[in-house]
């Protein structure tokens, strides 16, 4: 176990150079020039210019240019912005804590309302009960997330006043609850059908029947038997997910105008920022990847069957 | 047999009785009458095999007992389960689930699908004793380890916490019949036990089983298609067809001289070392569908000694005599002409 956990880390090394690369070439192939943005409308001094340029090192070949990227990194150096002047890494860290917490808050609501729901529907698979959390299910994955954010922010948000329609402060539970539900919505409907359906599946288990003969209560049969066996695939998902659901902030937190890492990384991304995106996605990546690792080593702990070789 | 009583002993009253049970189940195709009027009875310290193909309604009879009985599709149309004289089927959910297990118990036939394969063995067996005698996770532990103690398998302290996938086949189904044991039950029904086995560990397991049966002087249930399973162990045995009982007898009665045709096509299809090189035996055609069970005797299809009779009436399970009208121990046979078959 220890050595699968060290080959998986190395393993990391490469997935995160190869992406980080992916994307600093994006930056480079995108249109625009940060610092011919510093002068705006007026005509920009060519020789001041160049040597801000020379300054940051971006008249050096691309690939220097990423090199140099790498080593900074591997120092901690996450670079600087041209405009700003600000630290990248401050820049992530100041819009850090509102994203996290979005997507927790997500994440809690995907797998509590999801895995509840998915129960009920598969313990009631036919019924009416059932039927009506499919459609749910379907009315969710079909609404796109903005649209879903913007029917939230109209309605119980600008119509009823149950809420207020943007989040003024990101340190309060409450006004992100429906910024979350709208970022968990289309997770929330998948995690509800796959429970469903691992429910449907494992009902009929033969040790099912034997929890039943042996006399336990059905709360017992349930949740000891029952849950213990339908949610692995479950678990996979959700971890899966949560870097989905980081992605997606990027959309919730533009319509409730959420100071996040989705709003930095849409600014950095029109002021063509390429250290504070590649920055940020990278940072992305390496939560993904950890996660990744953490779903695997909780594989085993639910199926005993999983050995690690 | 023990002559000796367990105090909850009602004289004149069976142990366990199954009467007149009618059970369907709804199918694409139909009404399925999977039960169709079987009754019989198990005493403290006996063996009752019941015999019959796969789709017969032994295994229904066993889940109707229990009360595991997937419903719908099932459904019980008819009939009682006294357990010491109280009919079960009028028994509230929460009471029947107390006598589950505890007083009742069942060995299912695959224990690798019917153990939790995320569960330890030790969990497993715990959970009799926690959910029924109020035991805590320590005390159930200790418990579980003389369980596995007692039905011999080897180390059992070490293992206690190992998983069903960890175990060989015949210890798995050791783990089922100490699951079933735990709580030293009245009754144990054991649906197929050593079908999923081999040969060598079918043995074991079975003398195993008759073993803590004896010691327990537990009433003994035991579904099969296995004749030789059945030999060995059983006190009397029930022939099923089609949802029906058709012969009932003790058990060495109905090997020397079965009396109806379909228990005599059972027994001929017995392979025999002196019968080596000549052709085996075999009941011609298949069982039934359940959905479309041919009109009077549901066997006369593959019965070489039908006649009109057969095709048209449901013959009745009459007590089987001897020649001379004296009584044969109980027996009955749920056939016309059951005096030809057994009298020749």
């Amino acid at each position: 176990m220890g050595r699968y956990v060290v080959r998986r880390l190395l393993q990391m090394i490469p997935v995160f150079i190869g992406s980080t690369f992916i994307i600093f070439m994006m930056m480079y192939a995108l249109p625009g020039d940060p610092v011919r943005a510093l002068w705006g409308e007026r005509a920009p001094d060519e020789a001041q210019m160049a040597a801000i340029k020379a300054d940051l090192g971006l008249d050096d070949p691309i690939l220097l240019q990423y090199w140099n990227y790498l080593v900074g990194l591997v120092q901690g150096d996450f670079g600087t912005q041209i405009q700003s002047r600000r630290e990248v890494i401050d820049v992530i860290s100041d819009a850090l804590p509102a994203t996290l917490r979005l997507t927790a808050l997500a994440f809690l609501i995907t797998a509590v309302v999801g895995i509840g729901l998915g129960l009920l529907a598969g313990l009631r698979a036919g019924k009416k009960t059932d039927r009506g959390i499919l459609f749910l299910s379907l009315l969710l994955i079909s609404v796109p997330v903005f649209v879903i954010g913007y029917l939230y922010q109209t309605y119980p948000g600008v119509k009823w006043g149950w809420i207020t329609p943007t989040v003024r402060d990101s340190e309060n539970w409450g006004e992100l609850l429906l910024p979350a539900l709208a970022l968990a919505s289309l997770s929330l409907a998948y995690v509800m059908r796959l429970t469903r359906s691992t429910i449907v599946e494992n009902r009929r288990a033969d040790y099912m029947r034997t929890a039943r003969a042996k006399g336990l209560p059905q709360r017992r049969v349930v949740g000891n038997h029952l849950l213990r066996n339908s949610l692995i695939p479950v678990v996979t998902f959700l971890g899966v997910d949560l870097g989905n659901l980081m992605a997606g902030a990027i959309v919730t937190e533009g319509i409730f105008n959420i100071n996040g890492i989705g709003r930095t990384v849409y600014e950095a991304l029109n002021a063509r920022e390429g250290a504070t995106v590649v920055g940020v996605v990278s940072f992305i990546i390496i939560v993904y990847l950890v996660i990744a690792l953490l779903v695997d080593l909780l594989y085993a702990v639910l199926d005993p069957r999983i050995r690690y070789a | 047999m023990s002559i000796e009583m367990t105090k909850a002993d009602v004289p004149g009253v069976p142990l366990l009785e199954v009467r007149d049970l009618h059970v369907e189940f709804r199918t694409r195709e139909g009404q399925a009458k999977a039960v169709n009027g079987v009754s019989y009875t198990v005493d403290a310290g006996e063996t009752l095999a019941v015999l019959g193909e796969s789709g017969s309604g032994k295994s229904v009879t066993a889940q109707t007992i229990m009360g595991i009985l997937d419903m719908p599709p099932g459904r019980i149309t008819g009939g009682e389960i006294l357990f010491r004289g109280e009919d079960m089927l009028k028994m509230p959910e929460d009471q029947r689930r107390r006598v589950r297990g505890d007083k009742i118990a069942m060995i299912f036939q695959d224990a690798l699908s019917s153990l939790n394969p995320v569960l330890s063995v030790g969990y497993q067996l715990g959970e009799m004793f926690r959910v029924h005698r109020g035991m805590s996770r320590k005390e159930a532990k200790a418990k579980s380890v003389e369980l596995m103690d007692r039905v011999r398998i080897p180390a059992a302290k070490e293992r206690v916490n190992d998983y069903p996938h960890q175990f060989s086949g015949g210890m798995r189904q050791r783990i089922m019949i100490a699951m079933a044991l735990a709580l030293e039950p009245d009754v144990i029904i054991a649906d197929e036990p050593t079908t999923a086995l081999d040969v060598t560990v079918q043995a074991q397991v079975m003398d195993l089983l008759s073993e803590l049966q004896r010691d327990f002087n537990m009433g003994l249930i035991l579904i099969t298609h296995d004749l030789g399973v059945v030999a060995d162990v059983a006190d009397k045995i029930a022939v099923m067809y089609a949802g029906r009982i058709v012969e009932h007898a003790p058990v060495h009665e109905l090997y020397k001289r079965p009396a109806h045709p379909y228990t005599k096509g059972l027994l001929d299809s017995i392979p025999r070392l002196d019968h080596k090189g000549k052709e085996l035996y075999a009941i011609k055609g298949l069982p039934p569908s359940l959905t479309a069970v041919p009109s009077g005797c549901a066997f006369n299809p593959r019965c070489a000694m039908a006649r009109d009779v057969c095709r048209t009436e449901v013959p009745p399970l009459a007590e089987v005599t001897e020649r001379d009208g004296s009584p044969l121990g109980g027996r009955t046979s749920a056939c016309h002409f059951w005096k030809e078959t057994i009298h020749g």
